[in-house]
């Protein structure tokens, strides 16, 4: 069984040719000479490579940034300390480093909602949210989102209040954001790791809200 | 203090949302973590590569690229390859070899081995 996407079929007159060589695409060419020189000359080691893949992959992904929701939930008081400095909090769930070094959390309530873009290329809180998804990466989001936030949030399928305002935060190479979503009506009753599933990737950008428990039970 | 919610919310191989996988590919995140490692031991800055792939994507944009997401990791890579050359980290020169070299090791290896750099200097035994 092949599982080379590249591998490329030709034809042998309906015979198996047994010594049919490997081809590599362009782009995987270019990615195999990038690491092959860094580690040789000792800027990358290949071990530390697989380990960042296999981290990010797996490892490393929305609950993340869920369970610091939850906890913000049932925690009024790591709920202010998150709110006060976002990074030092998070670091106290065991989170952090890479790309979260300038966490800042914003909140939102029946008066603001809160959404975040990174106009310039980008940037995403992945400590606490993994890897961003393909439509936070493209154009017409970086740019609507900035002029027409509330259009965005419709495509979305949220629909606000007229009174709602709507932030719009602009990540940087310095600056990531992550929403607090507002706590779902109807989960009083929940305890911290339940609460933590009605937290969606979506809703810590601000281009969803935490499920409703009702919805999620059936 | 830290409960082990992970064991509770098993997570799927890749993170998946609505539009698939995360990575689409191996090589977008051997592209990524590099970028990743290269910046932890103080290559370059956050800054320096956000505004490196902020210009590639720019490029791209100039030349027609809808920039749907999906070219993405392209953009990466070109940044990624800029900037480790500006930094001195190799030459163009050099990367320009490397990838031939890569291209023919590749089509001495029979299909479905693992392919190493070299393996188009000696017979392909086995």
């Amino acid at each position: 069984m092949h599982d080379d996407p590249d591998h490329h079929h030709h034809d042998h007159d309906g015979h198996h040719h047994h010594g049919e060589m490997s081809e590599l695409s362009e782009t995987e060419i270019r990615v195999r000479a990038l690491e092959s020189l860094l580690v040789e000359k000792g800027y990358v080691e290949s071990a530390t490579v697989d380990t960042l893949v296999e981290l990010y992959e797996t490892k490393i992904g929305p609950r993340n940034g869920a369970r610091v929701v939850a906890r913000a939930w049932v925690d009024e008081h790591f709920r202010q300390r998150l709110l006060s400095d976002g990074t030092k909090a998070i670091a106290e769930l065991g989170m952090g480093g890479r790309g979260g070094e300038h966490m800042i959390i914003v909140e939102n309530t029946p008066e603001i909602h809160n959404l975040i873009v990174c106009t310039l290329c980008s940037c995403y809180p992945w400590p606490v949210l993994g890897l961003p998804p393909v439509w936070y990466k493209s154009a017409p989001y970086r740019s609507r989102a900035i002029i027409d936030p509330r259009g965005v949030l419709a495509d979305f399928g949220v629909v606000l209040p007229d009174a709602t305002k709507i932030r719009v935060w602009d990540s940087n190479s310095e600056l990531r954001y992550l929403v607090l979503p507002m706590r779902p009506a109807g989960s009083a009753g929940l305890n911290e790791d339940e609460l933590a599933a009605l937290v969606t990737r979506n809703s810590m950008i601000g281009t969803g809200l935490a499920l409703d428990p009702k919805a999620l039970a059936t | 203090m830290i409960r082990q919610v992970d064991d509770a919310l098993p997570l799927p191989h890749l993170p998946r949302d609505e539009d698939g996988p995360v990575f689409t590919a191996p090589w977008q995140a051997q592209a990524f973590a590099m970028a990743m490692a290269l910046r932890d031991r103080g290559v370059f800055t956050w800054e320096e590569w956000g505004q490196r792939l902020n210009a590639e994507i720019a490029k791209a944009q100039a030349g027609g690229d809808p920039d749907h997401g999906d070219t993405y990791y392209r953009h990466w890579l070109a940044a990624l390859e800029g900037l480790a050359i500006e930094k001195g980290t190799m030459g163009s020169g050099e990367l320009a070899d490397r990838r031939a070299a890569w291209d023919r090791a590749a089509r001495a290896t029979p299909h479905g081995q693992p392919i190493v750099l070299g393996a188009e200097t000696g017979p392909a035994h086995d």
